[in-house]
């Protein structure tokens, strides 16, 4: 995927010495990370700027509900309860983002997260796993999730495929063993604490919403505060800079897709308690939903450049979007010819930012130095 | 170092498979099988074994209970009686893939064929063709548009769906006295043809009566779709009376959004007849007070007519001496009062 950033590359490469000026030579790749350690500043300063971008569009999406429908919007606790609605919708695809946003960062693509949703739900809603309770279940759905990521990490690290290829192999082997394992039935949970999940509330806040919370907040610390974020830009900005630097590259990128098959573990079990059910054709096409949300939230998607708070604006415009056709009674037809055009705008807001960013750099680099 | 590493695979190593061990013993699905839909003519002449009948069987690949019940009712059926031997193809995940499939199935010589199509309109050439070679064709549920393509239609009524859900929710409502109701309504997935029509029978026969759906968020036949289509319905609609969801797969993920929303204002109509709705119905301990059918027992009688014809006798309680050419099955509602009655046909 490095290849596809052949006028991005250079620009960030330039950018370098006027956003974090103490560059030690022999930490270049570390400093490219550095450079963006929080979203408010660093690269963080375009971050911060797009993310306030999305921000707006969610401010104006929120608008045009109140205007199409202010019987609704008047009464104070429906709105309070729709926006828990809107993070209870967004949390299974937020917590998918989370690890797809980590996956595009270091420079791959993983289009097999719905099926390893699906594996992993089924998986945990077997007779027999439903047999040894909760704990077994999440136990099996967690691992079912991070071993179909290390498989995904492995065959594109060591097997050379391209992450492209192997995950959407995978994507069509997962979801024909997930039909395989429930012989194609929706096998219906029957453990209460699981189902719970999707009802409990803590101080009036579903626990939905504090495990998407946990999730990305997790995913925060490690992207911006650890040496696996670090690593992870690096890698996907440029893999050979990296190696070079003395990351095992390959050793990163299984772990990279391990940590997104852990993500689909959490989000399987997630939404079987919300479907009190799993079935192999559920979490259908989350891969797109992840993808665009992190690609709108300002993740290149040739890598090396993303922020987890981008990816969860994304996902709440998204599901915000879902709310608003919801409420209007419009159909899902026009809602994605909104989304598509939403995704089209995204990307190329950023494009024209970041151009004039890069500008606007080269210039007060020019002053100062 | 090199111990220290060893050990930590060994560790590692060790925990991967005991995990690996676990999870395999996880995946059985066993218990009871549920009875499958079967029926061998109990009297008259048509029961007794005859010549033998050759039947060639081919639907789409399961991807939800629905059609998985189609296949399984066709093989139990042709199970019970001596003088049929049901060979099946895996019809693949398209149309173009059951093509394939069916060629191989027409080098077998089979005497009659039944065949789900992926598309009806798609494999209506291959209908067309079977029959040209002298092989009769028991077209079942979606439909060849061509009538040269088929020697039996027998399908369900999607219209009539919408219509027996429109008639009890409209009886419901009256009986209640509710003036100026909220109607929902939950479809599958909307671009397909066969939802369009149930909910064209819903629309029709609401407005024939004076009523309208308030607002419609359609799923994907699966749990999950379900359960966000019905949060986002709920969002909308703070007060409902009645819902019509199409489909009783998703309408698992329908009931789990109706309880996680703490709604209990509305009664609820299922669709299709699962035999999870129908014990749901029975208890009345959910807001799902009805299920309107759309039976796959028609793959089951669909073996049988198939037999029929294989040996050319007609349908022994009808004048004609042989099988009719068109079969609708009356789309029925299921309440609490016939539930019982309904449940060995739920799948």
């Amino acid at each position: 995927m490095s290849d596809m950033t052949p006028t991005a590359a250079p620009e960030r490469a330039a950018d370098l010495p006027a956003q974090s000026p103490p560059v030690d030579p022999a930490e270049t790749a570390k400093a490219d990370a550095g450079a963006r350690l929080s979203w408010w500043r660093g690269d963080g300063g375009e971050g911060a700027k797009r993310n306030l971008g999305l921000l707006a569009t969610l401010v104006v999406l929120v608008v045009i509900g109140i205007l199409t429908r202010p019987d609704l919007y008047g009464d104070a606790s429906w709105v309070w309860g729709n926006t828990l609605t809107i993070l209870k919708l967004a949390s299974v695809v937020g917590v998918v983002t989370v690890g797809m946003t980590f996956v595009i960062i270091g420079g791959g693509i993983d289009l097999s997260v719905g099926a390893i949703v699906a594996l992993a739900g089924v998986w945990c809603t077997t007779v027999a796993t439903q047999s040894y309770g909760a704990g077994g279940m999440i136990f099996s759905a967690l691992t079912v999730g991070l071993a179909v990521g290390v498989v995904n990490g492995l065959l594109i690290s060591y097997g050379r495929l391209v992450p492209f290829i192997a995950t959407l192999a995978m994507m069509v082997a997962a979801r024909g063993l997930a039909a395989e394992i429930s012989d194609k039935q929706t096998q219906v949970s029957n453990d209460s604490f699981i189902n719970g999940i999707a009802t409990v509330k803590l101080l009036g806040i579903p626990l939905l919403v504090y495990i998407l919370a946990a999730v990305v907040a997790a995913g925060w610390v490690l992207l911006n505060r650890t040496t696996f974020g670090r690593r992870t830009v690096a890698v996907g900005g440029n893999p050979e800079a990296a190696r070079l630097a003395g990351i095992n590259v390959r050793r990163h990128t299984v772990l990279l897709y391990a940590l997104s098959g852990l993500c689909c573990g959490i989000a399987a079990i997630m939404l079987t308690a919300q479907a009190t059910s799993a079935q192999a054709a559920m979490a259908n096409l989350y891969e797109l939903d992840a993808i665009a949300a992190a690609i709108i939230g300002g993740t290149l998607l040739s890598g090396g450049r993303g922020t987890i708070i981008g990816s969860l604006l994304g996902v709440i415009i998204f599901s915000t979007i879902t709310n608003l056709f919801a409420i209007n009674g419009l159909s899902t037809e026009a809602q994605n010819m909104v989304k598509g055009g939403i995704i089209v705008a995204a990307v190329l807001v950023q494009q024209v930012q970041f151009r004039s960013l890069s500008q606007f750099l080269t210039r007060n680099r020019a002053t100062t130095t | 170092m090199t111990s220290d590493l060893s050990r930590r695979r060994l560790l590692f190593g060790g925990a991967a498979l005991s995990a690996g061990v676990l999870l395999a013993g996880c995946t059985s699905n066993e218990q009871t099988p549920t009875a499958a839909q079967t029926k061998a003519a109990a009297t008259g002449a048509n029961s007794e074994p005859g010549k033998k009948v050759t039947i060639g069987f081919s639907a789409p690949a399961a991807d939800h209970g629905w059609i998985a019940a189609i296949t399984n009712n066709a093989k139990a059926q042709a199970g019970a009686y001596s003088d049929v031997e049901l060979k099946s193809v895996e019809a693949g995940a398209d149309a173009a893939a059951q093509r394939a499939a069916l060629s191989t199935l027409i080098s077998q010589k089979p005497d009659v064929i039944v065949l789900l199509p992926h598309d009806g309109k798609e494999l209506n050439a291959f209908g067309l063709e079977a029959m040209k070679a002298g092989i009769p064709v028991v077209n079942l549920d979606r439909a060849f548009p061509d009538a040269r393509a088929y020697r039996l239609q027998i399908k369900g009524d999607n219209y009539g769906m919408g219509v027996a859900a429109a008639t009890y929710i409209a009886e419901q409502l009256k009986a209640k006295g509710v003036s100026n109701p909220v109607i929902g309504e939950i479809p599958g997935i909307d671009s397909l043809e066969l939802t369009q029509e149930r909910s064209k029978g819903f629309a029709d026969t609401l407005a024939s009566l004076g009523l309208k759906v308030a607002n419609r968020r359609p799923a994907e036949f699966t749990a999950d779709s379900g359960q966000q289509a019905a949060t986002g319905l709920f969002q909308a609609l703070p007060k409902i009376d009645a819902l019509w969801n199409h489909d009783d797969d998703q309408g698992i993920g329908v009931l789990a959004a109706v309880n996680q929303a703490n709604r209990k204002e509305f009664f609820m109509v299922g669709g299709a007849g699962s035999k999870k709705a129908m014990e749901d119905i029975a208890a009345d301990n959910t807001v799902l007070k009805a299920t309107v059918t759309y039976s796959p027992s028609m793959a089951s009688s669909a073996i049988s007519l198939a037999r029929l014809i294989g040996q050319g006798k007609g349908m022994s309680d009808l004048v004609e001496l042989q099988v009719p050419k068109e079969i609708v099955l009356a789309s029925e509602t299921i309440t609490k009062e016939n539930a019982g009655n309904y449940l060995k046909l739920g799948f």
